[in-house]
């Protein structure tokens, strides 16, 4: 049967996630983005909605299975509300979802019920590499086989809170395969550099990591000996990814349509010029299309089906649907679209990164 | 819920129709278009018999499905619809049974309307039915038709003239079927006067005047009907026929049909869309060109760029598509939906046929393919059932919460 409406309780938490991100996210993100850091108080306040714990089963210290439907309905919300504080809210299920999904039972038990019942931490996961062409098939930062374990070296970019994260998981190719390790904070040859300065979420701070022939046992590999399959890791980050794009443009969307509404231009609101109606009329057809394939690649991968393709298109989708979106936002201000007093040029500048980030999230 | 499941009895719909539209209506899609105004009467009696046996009554939602589990009627006719359009867009159009006219009548026909005009397409003779709509000085502003009705007993009298009527030969001339003529019974009323009347076959004063020679889709005829001094009974009209309280009910009720159809006609659009990308891919991979999919667009060729967006697009309008009619079977409001999807399809549709065409360069335009065909088959999507500027304007008015006198 196909259905298009969240359960009840889905329903419910969406509720929550919309009250957080309407009374708190949004109102903290211009200053977070200019000030480059959100209040603990806001993050921490954004983890205990439980979106996380919920996905981790009771055996690891959360309470719930993990949904990736239920985690992109949720994705969506928070990067209405805003990107970078949705991201820093997420960055734990950056090490922790991997684990769930791809770690070993020694693994899981290590690391989940600590992060599950405690409070929000800052554990991430490096991805990301500064290359123009860089793609997560084909990982530049490579893990050597050596004798007990892995020698691994590279660069990662876009590393959210690698200053203060005490553990990461760095994806590396082995043999040319992504493949996850479990690396501590201070381990030798792990060289945390300045933080990042980018075109937006100014409100999460990034880093580059250099890794330089830095020694991990074996235990270390997510999944242990054998490894793991990156395919669903990959999927389920360009599914949350793409649903905080759908968010991101779902917020600009309604913002210019407010003002498009009571702004007057000729004797009249703008909203009753054409130009300015068809402009959203197509704004929100396109959010609509895009968030029905994040939903359809979110589906397919929680009925076990191979997401990769879906998913992959789903952030196509939105990555075009929210460049799209977010300029015209801040076209239908106009001059005031331009003034950092709005929140439209914010979205653009985040919208612009939406294809780049995909590994910046996961749900 | 959501879902993406597709139901075990619409899978079986699609391998039927996916056969249908391969076996009976590829073969023969070129002729069609070729020899324009043929009547394609193999097909014609061939999806008579076919729907028949299949229990399906004719291309008509709630009718011949199964009464018990989940309503499905809409999902059921959209991938239908999408199946026979991807065999041929012109042909389905060819299809027995009620079409946009059948809709009309099942949107807002009382009970005994519906026995007395639907009863046709499951009796032994294929029929159908058409809308009449636009008319030489009114197209999109539909308000301004000039079609007119008035009461004279027990009767209505229908006077004017009605263009782009499709199917309007098959549903008058070759088969006892009906048009649903809109027309006004108060001038002064605009659009609050605005009715769907049932004219039948057959019935003096209303006569096919003339074929169009079309860009596409030329298997399905485009007929002028005119109406003179023409009489039908006075239960043929649908909805209310007073027109004071038709400003709060009748007329919206009538517009209803709209809802049903839109995404229907999306459908249609994005039949064609899809064997498009499908040949286009087919013909790809036999010059040994693969598809990679995973990679930023700036690691892929250019016709990988172009398959992956066509894919985008065609998947994201399906979907919106598919929203529309599982609200419309879900009796829930679907107005914005059913026009977005009408808005995305067109657009799809239009844009996936004419990059395929380049394309393929001289292989594109050469009628030794079909390509060239869907293009032109394409275009109509974008203009008939509201053209995607009218859609637009349905959209906006409804984001914005606006009056059509607010957002003209």
């Amino acid at each position: 049967m196909y259905g298009f409406e969240p359960s009840q309780e889905q329903q419910m938490l969406v509720d929550s996630v919309r009250r957080y991100a309407t009374n708190d996210l949004r109102l903290a993100a211009h200053e977070a983005d200019e000030s480059g850091e959100f209040p603990h108080s806001v993050i921490r306040k954004g983890w205990e909605l439980g979106v996380l714990q919920a996905s981790i089963p009771e055996a690891y210290g959360g309470f719930g299975e993990r949904s990736a439907v239920t985690g992109a309905l949720a994705a969506e919300v928070l990067g209405w509300g805003d990107l970078a504080g949705a991201l820093a809210v997420m960055a734990p299920g950056l090490f922790a979802l991997p684990i769930l999904s791809a770690g070993t039972e020694a693994q899981k038990l290590e690391h989940l019920p600590a992060l599950a019942e405690g409070d929000w931490q800052p554990v991430t996961s490096a991805f990301i590499e500064p290359a123009f062409d860089f793609y997560p098939g084909q990982m530049r930062t490579a893990a050597e086989k050596s004798s007990d374990g892995f020698v691994i070296t590279g660069e990662k970019a876009c590393v959210p809170f690698a200053d203060r994260a005490e553990r990461t998981v760095v994806y590396a190719g082995v043999d040319g395969t992504p493949q996850g390790f479990l690396i501590p904070k201070g381990a030798e040859g792990y060289q945390i550099c300045e933080r990042e300065r980018l075109m937006g979420i100014g409100g999460v701070p990034t880093f580059r990591i250099r890794l330089d022939k830095v020694h991990v046992p074996g235990s270390a590999r997510l999944g242990g000996a054998d490894g793991h399959d990156f395919a669903p890791i990959l999927a389920a980050s360009q599914v949350a990814v793409a649903a905080l794009g759908v968010g991101l443009s779902q917020a600009a969307y309604d913002y210019s349509l407010a003002y498009a509404k009571d702004r007057e231009a000729f004797g009249v609101p703008i909203a009753q010029k054409q130009v300015i109606a068809f402009m959203l009329a197509e704004m929100i057809t396109e959010i609509e299309a895009s968030r029905l394939m994040v939903w359809e690649a979110a589906w397919l991968m929680d009925a076990g089906h191979d997401a990769s393709k879906a998913a992959y298109l789903a952030l196509v989708s939105v990555s075009d649907a929210a460049m799209m979106v977010t300029d015209r936002a801040v076209q239908i201000l106009g001059g005031h679209g331009y003034i950092r007093e709005h929140p439209v040029e914010l979205w653009m500048r985040n919208g612009r990164g939406i294809p780049a980030f995909a590994g910046l999230a996961i749900v | 819920m959501i879902s993406f499941e597709m139901p075990e009895t619409l899978s079986k719909t699609v391998v039927m129709m996916g056969s249908v539209a391969e076996n009976m209506m590829r073969p023969v899609s070129r002729r069609y278009d070729d020899q324009e105004h043929e009547i394609p009467w193999d097909f014609i009696s061939f999806m008579h018999e076919a729907m028949k046996a299949m229990g399906a009554g004719s291309l008509a939602p709630d009718r011949g499905v199964r009464k018990e589990g989940p309503r499905l009627g809409y999902q059921r006719l959209a991938f239908m619809i999408e199946c026979l359009s991807w065999g041929d867009a012109g042909l389905y159009l060819c299809t027995p049974g009620g079409g946009l006219g059948a809709a009309a009548v099942e949107a807002s026909g009382t009970p005994e309307q519906k026995e007395r005009f639907l009863k046709r397409f499951s009796g032994d003779k294929p029929a159908f039915a058409c809308m009449a709509m636009t008319e030489p000085q009114a197209g999109s502003d539909t308000a301004a038709i000039r079609t007119t009705a008035v009461r004279d007993g027990d009767e209505w009298v229908l006077n004017g003239e009605k263009i782009f009527v499709t199917a309007g030969h098959k549903s008058l001339v070759d088969t006892p079927g009906f048009v649903v003529v809109w027309a006004t019974i108060d001038p002064a009323a605009g659009r609050a006067g605005m009715r769907p009347f049932v004219v039948e076959a057959g019935t003096p004063g209303c006569s096919v005047t003339k074929l169009e020679h079309k860009l596409g889709i030329r298997s399905s005829d485009t007929a002028s009907v005119v109406l003179q001094d023409c009489r039908i009974p006075f239960d043929s009209i649908l909805g209310s026929p007073e027109v004071e309280t038709v400003t709060q009910k009748g007329f919206k009720k009538a517009m209803a049909t709209f809802d049903a159809t839109r995404p229907l006609v999306a459908a249609s659009a994005l039949g064609v869309a899809r064997a498009t990308v499908e040949l286009l891919k087919e013909l790809l991979d036999q010059q040994g060109i693969e598809i990679r999919y995973g990679l930023p667009r700036s690691l892929l060729t250019n016709l990988e760029r172009e398959v992956i967006e066509m894919e985008v697009m065609l998947r994201s309008a399906w979907l919106l598509v598919l929203k529309a009619v599982w609200l419309a079977d879900e009796h829930k409001p679907n107005t914005l939906e059913a026009s977005m999807s009408k808005v995305k399809a067109g657009d799809v549709v239009t844009k996936i046929t004419q990059r395929a065409v380049e394309l393929m360069g001289p292989l594109g335009y050469s009628r030794d393919l079909l390509l060239e065909k869907w293009f032109r088959d394409a275009k109509i999507n974008d203009i008939f059932e509201g053209t995607g500027q009218i859609n637009r304007l349905i959209v906006a008015r409804r984001i914005l919460n606006y009056s059509s006198k607010e957002l003209r």
